[in-house]
């Protein structure tokens, strides 16, 4: 076993673990947290995406020990104070999701997208998904919402520069 | 899918990880970034006993120019090699390379001395490398050596990477300005190359086209010679010998190369 301690969504943790423990499957089985999925299992489909140090990754494909001493921010980190996040707002708005499998991860990819390009075009938006299948193939809303929480948040920092230029 | 058992060391220098592969031979394996090995493991493909990780080795990685060359630590990330602002401007194949492997999330994860150390050839950073003209440096119980690309890679999935040694730098001419070519043929987006071409200044490497990255000497030679860039890319097949699988036999390949070659030499940007 080994010891890790790091963060998830804000709060400290700390477990023994196997070497073999996969993070997605640290943060399912050991910390109850349900919204990374595990869809394809072979990096490909992106519905495990979290985020590692604010950056997007699949967490089938990181060892929860590689994560000891980092930052982890899955689906259920977003929200606060009863609040949706902006990204989960737009998804919800723009109905961005079908049997809603692959949105977690489609939703923590935009989370780290907008974070790295706030200001995606819709060619961006597209090729920095291409880590994230949707199966039902739902992904003309899925795009219209990234592109939307963009606005939103790019709307938001320009009011909040006015007002602190007033 | 879950690994077979291993035990997990995080490495604090690459010389404590040189001495554990030392004590452990076969039986260890280096992790960086993990995103060749842990798939191979979680098939059981691989099966380790000891997973050393140098992937927190800030000493490995970055970006730095020394002299005519570029240094790029090993353990240097993808998207960190595409982001760079000195590798964009003293060697921008290397930096449009990166960018072209898998998706972003695999680009937050892979390193460069990962992907080169597992010898996919079909794989984006080995073929750069083998247009580029770089080389590796190893690290080893005995020293440090630097082996030049085109001796890197021996066959599928094998380099001359010793077991007790550790890729701890790669290097590349610095060609600010020199034009260049990079041409990756998937049917999906993400996918490896089905066939790949990188060019810079008279050398053109080929992915997908043998079990290792390969230069497409005949077409070099030809456009040396003085021939059109069509007529050179007609040799670009020439010597290799690719494999076949459920995306393309090995006469499409054949056509792809030379086809991919003509396009990389004719839309050159630098």
């Amino acid at each position: 076993m080994s010891h890790i301690e790091l963060t998830v969504n804000g709060e400290k943790r700390s477990d023994d673990v196997e070497p073999r423990l996969l993070l997605v499957h640290y943060l399912r089985e050991v910390l109850g947290l349900r919204a990374a999925n595990v869809g394809c299992d072979t990096t490909s489909c992106g519905a495990c995406t979290v985020l590692l140090d604010g950056k997007s990754v699949k967490s089938c494909t990181v060892l929860a020990v590689q994560a000891a001493g980092h930052d982890v921010t899955t689906a259920e980190g977003l929200a606060s104070a009863g609040e949706l996040h902006p990204v989960q707002a737009a998804f919800r708005q723009h109905h961005g999701l079908q049997c809603g499998f692959c949105t977690p991860g489609m939703v923590m990819a935009t989370v780290g997208l907008l974070s790295e390009n706030p200001d995606p075009t819709e060619m961006q938006v597209r090729e920095a998904l291409e880590g994230n299948l949707c199966r039902c193939t739902g992904y003309h809303n899925i795009i219209k919402a990234v592109l939307a929480a963009a606005e939103a948040a790019q709307a938001s920092a320009w009011a909040a520069g006015i007002e602190e230029s007033a | 899918m879950i690994p077979a058992q291993f035990e997990y060391v995080a490495a604090d220098s690459a010389e404590h990880a040189i001495s554990l592969l030392v004590s452990h031979g076969d039986d260890a394996k280096l992790l960086a970034g993990g995103h060749s090995l842990l798939p191979m493991m979680k098939l059981r493909l691989a099966a380790p006993e000891l997973l050393i990780d140098i992937g927190g080795l800030t000493e490995l990685a970055g970006v730095a120019t020394d002299g005519d060359e570029l240094v790029i630590g090993a353990t240097t990330r993808h998207a960190d090699l595409a982001a760079s602002e000195l590798v964009r401007a003293e060697a921008p194949l290397l930096a449009y390379a990166a960018a072209q492997v898998g998706d972003p999330q695999i680009r937050h994860r892979g390193t460069i001395g990962g992907s080169l150390s597992h010898a996919d050839p079909a794989a984006d950073l080995p073929m750069a490398l083998v247009a580029l003209g770089g080389s590796v440096t190893l690290q080893g119980p005995g020293g440090t050596r630097t082996v030049p690309a085109d001796d890197f890679f021996l066959g599928y999935f094998e380099t001359v990477v010793q077991p007790d040694e550790v890729l701890v730098a790669v290097r590349v001419p610095r060609r600010p300005g020199v034009p260049w070519g990079y041409q990756k043929f998937v049917r999906r987006a993400n996918d490896w190359a089905i066939v790949g071409v990188a060019a810079i200044d008279g050398r053109i490497a080929l992915a997908n086209m043998g079990p290792t990255p390969l230069r497409a000497i005949a077409a070099e030679q030809a456009l040396a010679a003085g021939a059109s860039v069509a007529d050179a890319a007609e040799h670009a097949a020439d010597e290799t010998s690719p494999g076949e699988d459920m995306h393309a036999d090995r006469e499409y390949r054949r056509h792809l190369a030379r086809v991919l070659t003509r396009r990389a030499l004719e839309h050159q940007t630098g």
